[in-house]
């Protein structure tokens, strides 16, 4: 039954034909091992006799545990404000939309130590928000808090810019026919534009946990380095350089490890999106 | 009747006015930029008109000018729209998309599911119900998609190029099922193709630069057009004027003469075309003498294949151009190429005359 057909948006996979000059390989296998060769570095240096002793140390454990549940916090308010961000940015026509997107990205570009200044002078005591959340009890500067509103900060942009070239890939046509069938915008939403965008959904999700789990310079600004409070895993690893650098090397190889898993997890959902 | 639309947007150039009855299937016709996708934009609900009005069974659908902003969203009309492609949502199998509008409007799933297998069956895809949309041709995606907006269970359909995006060879089968599931149902279809106004339309209306041109029964509007695309498109000669004796005369002086046939009758000075098949046109070099017959001298402006036979088009300065069938052999045989003087001949009886 599956007899031919035109079927839209198929390219090609194997050209036979590449344009490609052969010498471009050079540069370009010399880029990849500035990337790989420092990685085998780390990994060569680790001493892998203590290890697991290293890992296990009760700082370093409570900088993991610390690191994992705020970047999951993190990941998750992600969602809650990005994912309507982006649907907003993607599908809404409004006067000052260019300027409102890259406000909204800004801290891709921002250094993390600004921004941590930023949210130090906003959720801070002596900050424009800080005091009014004072007076109601709920403390943030110094606390797990801004340790997840320093990587909110910092890896919101990665969802909304994921998130919304998905969304305008996909363009309204589906949602178009949805409401023609009777189904109101928020069945729409729900039951036709998330499940579309899923995978660029869960690749942007997966995106800003990264990035929230390599936060350093808002974190160490805005939210200081208390041991199992704000002392996170990229914080636990500059300071143990300076007095245990084995220690440091060997909590690095996790950050690592975590980076290829999401590398690779990314690149799955990539295809099926593309399948 | 059941739908009444009256609808401008100034931008688009569009100003239309048109109802359609119970259950009528009215083909709409027109050349690209025309304002047939801005019709079916502003009957979904997609696209909004400057002013106007419209109503769908008694349902006000949007009333808009000075003092009222009267406006339905595209899920509260009851219109359904099958585009060319078939957009078929790719995360639900083939029978969860038919049962999208069923689900939506409230059905239980095991019911909206046998309603989508009612559907499928009735598009002939039953046996697909479990695939992935990916999983399809393009024709079998196009009978889905059918089968989704049917379910939608609208109180109108709008069809635009259904055909368009399908493989040549699946066409006749596509255009047979549509054939069947839309009789006696109001529908409005978009269509280049004078098949597919023939085999699925009742009523005929023609668009141009976005108005109504036309507007008639099906067929009788193809016998006799009355306006130039139409004309084109029924593949027949078309030279508008006024009743003159035994002919029509153009506003330009042409003159041709024909037979009215059993056309109402009509009087000179009355409003008249004159149309003719390309196939009774015959090309001579120099204007031939004797026998009743209509002289029309041209230049050729083009010579193209036409099936087994040669159509060469004619420019008669007056603002017509003219189509002649002729064989092969006498396009090499009179040297006929753009550019060069003929003189077009079509015999008077071959002419049909009729009000316009």
């Amino acid at each position: 039954m599956r007899s031919s057909g035109p079927r839209q948006g198929r390219v090609a996979r194997d050209p036979a034909y590449s344009s490609l000059p052969g010498w471009v390989l050079v540069p370009a296998a010399a880029g990849a091992a500035f990337v790989v060769v420092p990685l085998l570095a780390l990994g060569l240096r680790v001493d892998w006799s203590r290890f697991g002793e290293l890992l296990g140390s009760p700082s370093s454990l409570a900088a993991l545990t610390l690191s994992l549940q705020t970047s999951a916090v993190a990941t998750l308010a992600c969602l809650v404000l990005g994912v309507p961000m982006a649907l907003v940015l993607a599908r809404r026509r409004f006067p000052g939309r260019q300027v409102v997107r890259s406000l909204a990205l800004l801290p891709l570009v921002l250094p993390p130590v600004v921004g941590g200044i930023a949210l130090l002078y906003t959720f801070g005591r002596r900050g424009l928000l800080g005091q009014t959340l004072d007076v109601l009890g709920v403390p943030v500067a110094f606390t797990s808090v801004a340790v997840v509103l320093a990587q909110t900060f910092v890896a919101l942009p990665f969802l909304v810019v994921s998130l919304e070239g998905t969304l305008r890939s996909v363009g309204q046509r589906y949602e178009a026919v949805a409401a023609t069938l009777g189904a109101p915008p928020s069945t729409v939403l729900c039951r036709v534009t998330l499940p579309l965008v899923l995978p660029g959904l869960l690749s942007g999700a997966v995106l800003s946990f990264a990035r929230a789990l390599g936060e350093f310079g808002a974190t160490i600004t805005f939210a200081g380095s208390l041991q199992g409070v704000t002392r996170t895993l990229p914080l636990e690893i500059y300071l143990r350089q300076v007095d245990d650098p084995d220690a440091a090397m060997a909590l690095s190889l996790v950050l690592v490890a975590v980076a290829i898993g999401i590398t690779v997890a990314t690149a799955r959902l990539g295809e099926r999106a593309h399948r | 009747m059941t739908l009444a639309c009256a609808a401008t947007l100034a931008a688009r150039g569009f100003d239309i006015d048109l109802e359609v009855g119970e259950g009528e299937r009215v083909a709409v016709l027109g050349q690209n930029g025309s304002g047939k996708s801005t019709l079916l934009g502003v009957l979904a609900g997609t696209l909004r008109p400057d002013a106007g009005r419209a109503s769908l069974d008694g349902r006000v659908l949007f009333d808009l000018g000075p003092g009222r902003r009267l406006w339905l969203p595209p899920h509260r009309r009851g219109i359904a729209l099958l585009a060319q492609d078939p957009l078929l949502f790719p995360h639900l199998t083939v029978l969860d998309n038919v049962a999208f509008a069923p689900r939506v409007g409230g059905a239980p799933r095991a019911d909206a599911r046998a309603r989508a297998e009612r559907w499928l069956e009735e598009v002939e895809v039953l046996p697909l119900a479990g695939r992935r949309p990916h999983e399809l041709s393009g024709g079998e995606a196009q009978r889905v998609a059918l089968a989704r907006a049917l379910a939608a269970e609208p109180a109108l359909l709008l069809l635009d190029e259904p055909m368009a995006a399908v493989d040549v060879a699946v066409a006749p089968m596509l255009r047979r099922v549509l054939r069947r599931v839309l009789a006696g149902r109001t529908t409005m279809i978009v269509t280049h193709d004078l098949l597919d106004a023939l085999l699925l339309s009742d009523r005929l209306v023609v668009m141009e630069e976005g108005r109504v041109a036309e507007s008639g029964p099906t067929e009788e509007t193809l016998r006799h057009p009355r306006a130039g695309f139409t004309a084109r498109l029924a593949g027949l000669n078309l030279i508008r004027g006024t009743r003159d004796g035994g002919g029509v005369v153009g506003r330009d002086g042409v003159r041709i003469d024909g037979t009215t046939g059993d056309a109402p009758a009509l009087r000179d000075g009355d409003p008249a075309a004159a149309a003719f098949a390309p196939a009774e046109v015959s090309i001579y070099l120099s204007p031939p003498t004797g026998s009743p017959r209509n002289h029309l001298p041209v230049t050729i402006t083009e010579v193209e294949p036409h099936g087994e036979l040669v159509r060469v088009r004619g420019d008669d300065h007056h603002g017509h151009s003219i189509a002649a069938d002729v064989t092969p052999v006498s396009v090499a045989e009179l040297d006929l190429y753009p550019g060069r003087d003929v003189t077009f001949v079509v015999k008077a009886a071959t002419v049909t005359i009729y009000p316009a």
